[in-house]
């Protein structure tokens, strides 16, 4: 171990758009500050973001503005979101795209050379800045280099592997390094967990290998509450053919440049499956669903551009009455709008560059003339470590948590474009204010004994030589929480799942992962198992508690919503024995302001 | 369902000894070489190190040398990769190997690091916004498309073979100083930096760097020779070097 302690006011875990805004904020208010990130800079999930963010900057339609952002934030999240947290959310993102352009972002143009907007689902006017659907890449790369110009310290390829902490207030955090395998012990006032999510928790995922659920374990280890667990978004587009690329990512924006969805009979199903909710605001005709594409602004958007939960859900149906495709999934057609443009071969290369390249690429398919396979895909947690609206903090002391690590703002259903601009409002809050606690609070002194305990902790599977490996009790867990805990669930198989969760982490407790400390991973794994596991559980334990279906949670044996549940959120925390308790809490109460607007926007 | 040969390079940290192994897994319809790697660390190898990241040629994380070419594993179909002999996979050449498949690019991010930085012209609007043509715009999108995967770095001689990175920043860097150059709001000025301090005179356009983009960015042809044309005709233009002589500017 290195063993001089690095310090910092502000250590920032983790380098995706919520942790470099976050520091880039704790830095520009003085504070000292480095980040930890497991990848190489600017390579976390960010970069994956296709659509754009959402911000009711209204250049495309002037009628919208944050009040109708807030409210299609809440309908979409089917109230259960921080009713605070939301407006904070739709009153600071124009701000925060804007300011991404004066740091060197690019946004498309509209015809007057301002910053363009696109149609998404559940989004009632074009709400999202992007370029092209490589919007999540155009924003990490901005604030990398805008970054890096700050002063900002950053450790490349470390993993945090416990928070330590000072009498209940976080006080710094042991991580190790990937490439060389030694710890590094750091001591801080304030830390920002921005890790994003766990979306390696499931077999078919669009998430890479660091999607591990680390805040939310560093958080609850550190005794913090998680919020809304149950709520794993299933996003409706996956790919599903070949099987190696099965899950990565379609993007929303093929439906939001026209693109269909079809079962095996050429029927676009998602006409006869408009829920009640939004029926006024959903299109009921394929003509009126095309006028909207090209910017009518009387017609009503195409059932494709519903909210993911549902069209997820639709689509799971189809599958299972025998109408699917071949591979699985069902059809996503663009390449139909040459019926409506001429030029459309080149018009969908250039709206949806990286959509082409891919499945050119990966599945030798050309979008422009073929329809694309596609099925849900675990996507995004809505659930996470539970924050203070306005400041980020967590219930421990100094701690804060940004991005979707935290939770919050989405309720039971997070909209497609909410989570750019989520990372860069709420990362930025989290960088102010984690600052100015370091600032007020003053200096912690870590525990040489908690650090090495956690230290004896890490190499216990290096030094064990008998037992299993780590990959085996992965695949076990992603297979059942996709069997068992994916987008529709019932009692019975929920209480199974919790049960093999808790077998498998006594195996995790004694698994081997033989070798160099050198970029090992085997050993990776076998320490990325208990984050793993302790996001499976939550989102177990907490789907088995909300005896109803809303938002992403799909209970076969409650498929309707219960007005009781409609009133609560799920906390997850540590028990006093060490067990995760679950229980109901009320969900934050809504300002009068709020509830007005709500009534009057339906 | 096929067994296809490999020979992947395993070397045990910066100082050990590298070489080739031999590994055999079975290849299915569809899979890319990081999939068979992947799949070949789980069977046979638990400890072969690997960089990947998201696996859909987004994020630049999975360089290496696949037969010889400097590829992104994950964008690398084993269809298109012939059968009759082992597929070689090593490590980029031209940075130091930490272990395996992985290498040491740090370097990199300290180039960044000495680039000026964007600077935007004030705002166009009151209200502290600017306005762009889309034409602007899409004139530097192939530059921003970059995802820093560092093959053109791998490829280039200047580097590779006479490790000048003291004195030349490489293709990727001409392609970020593009990027800030045309930048429709950028002000800052960075051609004596370009030519005094990131070497763009040691590129002797060989194209290489091109050739291997899996972004398709044509680096050579849109970034490095119109770089250099604004290089000549600022330092070597006989007019403005006259300028400078007497207006005693010392920015040559």
């Amino acid at each position: 171990m290195e063993q001089t302690p690095y310090e910092y006011d502000v250590l920032v875990v983790g380098a995706g758009g919520a942790g470099l805004r976050a520091a880039i904020e704790a830095s520009a208010a003085g504070a000292s500050c480095g980040v930890i990130c497991k990848s190489l800079l600017g390579k976390a999930h960010t970069v994956m973001a296709e659509g754009g963010m959402a911000a009711a900057i209204g250049n495309v339609d002037e009628r919208d503005d944050w009040k109708v952002h807030v409210t299609d934030t809440l309908r979409g999240g089917q109230y259960l979101s921080n009713p605070k947290m939301a407006e904070i959310h739709a009153k600071e993102a124009p701000e925060r795209a804007l300011e991404l352009e004066a740091w060197g972002a690019l946004f498309d143009r509209t015809k007057d050379g301002r910053i363009l907007q696109r149609n998404f689902g559940g989004h009632r006017y074009p709400r999202l800045a992007h370029v092209g659907d490589r919007t999540g890449l155009e924003m990490i790369r901005t604030l990398q280099d805008h970054g890096i110009h700050r002063g900002i310290d950053f450790h490349m390829e470390y993993t945090v592997f416990r928070l330590l902490l000072d009498d209940g207030r976080v006080a710094g955090a042991l991580a190790y390094d990937r490439e060389r395998g030694r710890f590094r012990v750091y001591r801080a006032k304030a830390v920002v967990l921005a890790t994003g999510g766990i979306g390696r928790a499931f077999r078919i995922t669009s998430n890479s290998w660091e999607y591990t659920g680390d805040g939310h374990a560093l958080a609850y280890d550190a005794g913090a509450d998680l919020i809304d667990m149950e709520f794993v978004q299933f996003h409706p587009t996956g790919m599903v053919w070949p099987p190696s690329v099965r899950g990565i990512l379609v993007t929303e924006g093929v439906r939001g440049e026209g693109g269909i969805l079809l079962n095996s009979d050429g029927d676009r199903f998602l006409f006869d499956e408009i829920p009640a909710l939004y029926k006024d605001q959903t299109a009921d005709s394929a003509e009126e669903g095309w006028r909207y594409v090209v910017g009518d602004r009387d017609a009503r958007r195409p059932p494709e551009l519903l909210t993911r939960d549902h069209v997820a859900r639709c689509i799971v149906n189809q599958i299972k009455s025998g109408k699917g495709s071949p591979h699985g999934g069902v059809y996503l057609d663009i390449a139909w709008i040459k019926e409506k443009i001429s030029n459309s071969e080149d018009h969908i290369k250039k709206k949806l560059p990286s959509m082409y390249h891919q499945f050119k690429e990966l599945a030798g398919l050309d979008i422009t003339k073929e329809r694309m396979e596609v099925g849900p895909t675990t996507h995004y947690v809505m659930g996470g470590v539970r924050v203070d609206a306005e400041s980020q903090m967590s219930t421990v002391p100094g701690l804060y948590a940004a991005g979707e690590c935290a939770a919050g703002l989405h309720g039971a259903n997070r909209l497609g474009g909410n989570s750019l601009s989520d990372l860069l409002v709420f990362g930025k809050r989290a960088g102010e204010y984690a600052a100015a606690f370091a600032r007020e609070e003053g200096d912690v002194s870590l525990d040489e004994a908690q650090v090495e305990a956690a230290v004896g902790e890490a190499l216990e599977p290096l030094e064990r030589e008998d037992g299993e490996g780590p990959y085996q009790i992965q695949h076990e867990l992603q297979d059942l929480m996709q069997e068992k805990v994916g987008i529709v669930r019932i009692e019975s198989e929920l209480e199974e799942a919790i049960e093999e969760i808790g077998r498998l982490s006594e195996r995790a407790r004694a698994v081997s992962a033989p070798g160099n400390r050198e970029y090992n991973p085997g050993w990776h794994t076998a320490l990325d198992l208990h984050p793993l596991l302790v996001a499976s559980e939550a989102v177990a334990r907490a789907g088995l508690l909300r005896r109803e279906s809303r938002g992403a949670q799909f209970r076969d044996d409650y498929p309707r919503k219960d007005e009781h549940f409609g009133k609560v959120i799920i906390r997850a925390a540590r028990g006093a024995d060490g067990e995760m308790v679950v229980e109901e809490i009320p969900v934050e109460p809504m300002s009068d302001e709020l509830t007005r607007l709500v009534e009057e926007m339906g | 369902m096929a067994a296809t040969r490999f020979r992947i390079w395993r070397q045990d940290g910066a100082e050990g000894e590298g070489g080739y192994r031999d590994y055999t897994t079975d290849v299915t319809e569809g899979m890319v070489v990081l999939d068979a790697v992947h799949q070949i660390q789980a069977e046979s190898a638990n400890d072969l190190a690997v960089r990947w990241n998201c696996k859909a040629g987004k994020c630049g994380s999975c360089s290496a040398e696949v037969n010889g070419n400097p590829r992104l594993m994950c964008m690398t179909r084993m269809s298109d990769l012939p059968t009759d002999r082992p597929v070689t996979v090593e490590p980029m050449r031209a940075f130091p190997v930490i272990r395996d498949l992985v290498c040491d690019v740090s370097w990199n991010y300290e180039v960044k690091k000495k680039i000026a930085p964007f600077e935007p012209r004030p705002p166009d609007a009151e209200d502290g916004t600017w306005r762009i043509a889309q034409e602007d715009v899409e004139r530097v999108q192939e530059f921003r498309k970059c995802i820093e995967c560092f093959l053109c770095q791998d490829v280039c001689h200047v580097l590779r073979d006479h490790h000048l990175h003291d004195e030349f920043v490489g293709p990727r860097f001409f392609v970020y100083n593009a990027a800030l150059e045309m930048h429709p709001l950028d002000t800052a000025d960075r051609l004596a930096s370009l030519k005094r301090d990131e070497g763009i005179g040691y590129c002797n356009i060989t194209k290489c760097c091109t050739k291997v983009c899996p972004e398709h960015i044509t680096i050579t042809d849109n970034a490095i020779i119109p770089l250099k044309e604004r290089v000549v005709s600022e330092f070597y233009d006989p007019l403005k070097k006259l300028f400078r002589v007497f207006s005693g500017s010392a920015r040559a």
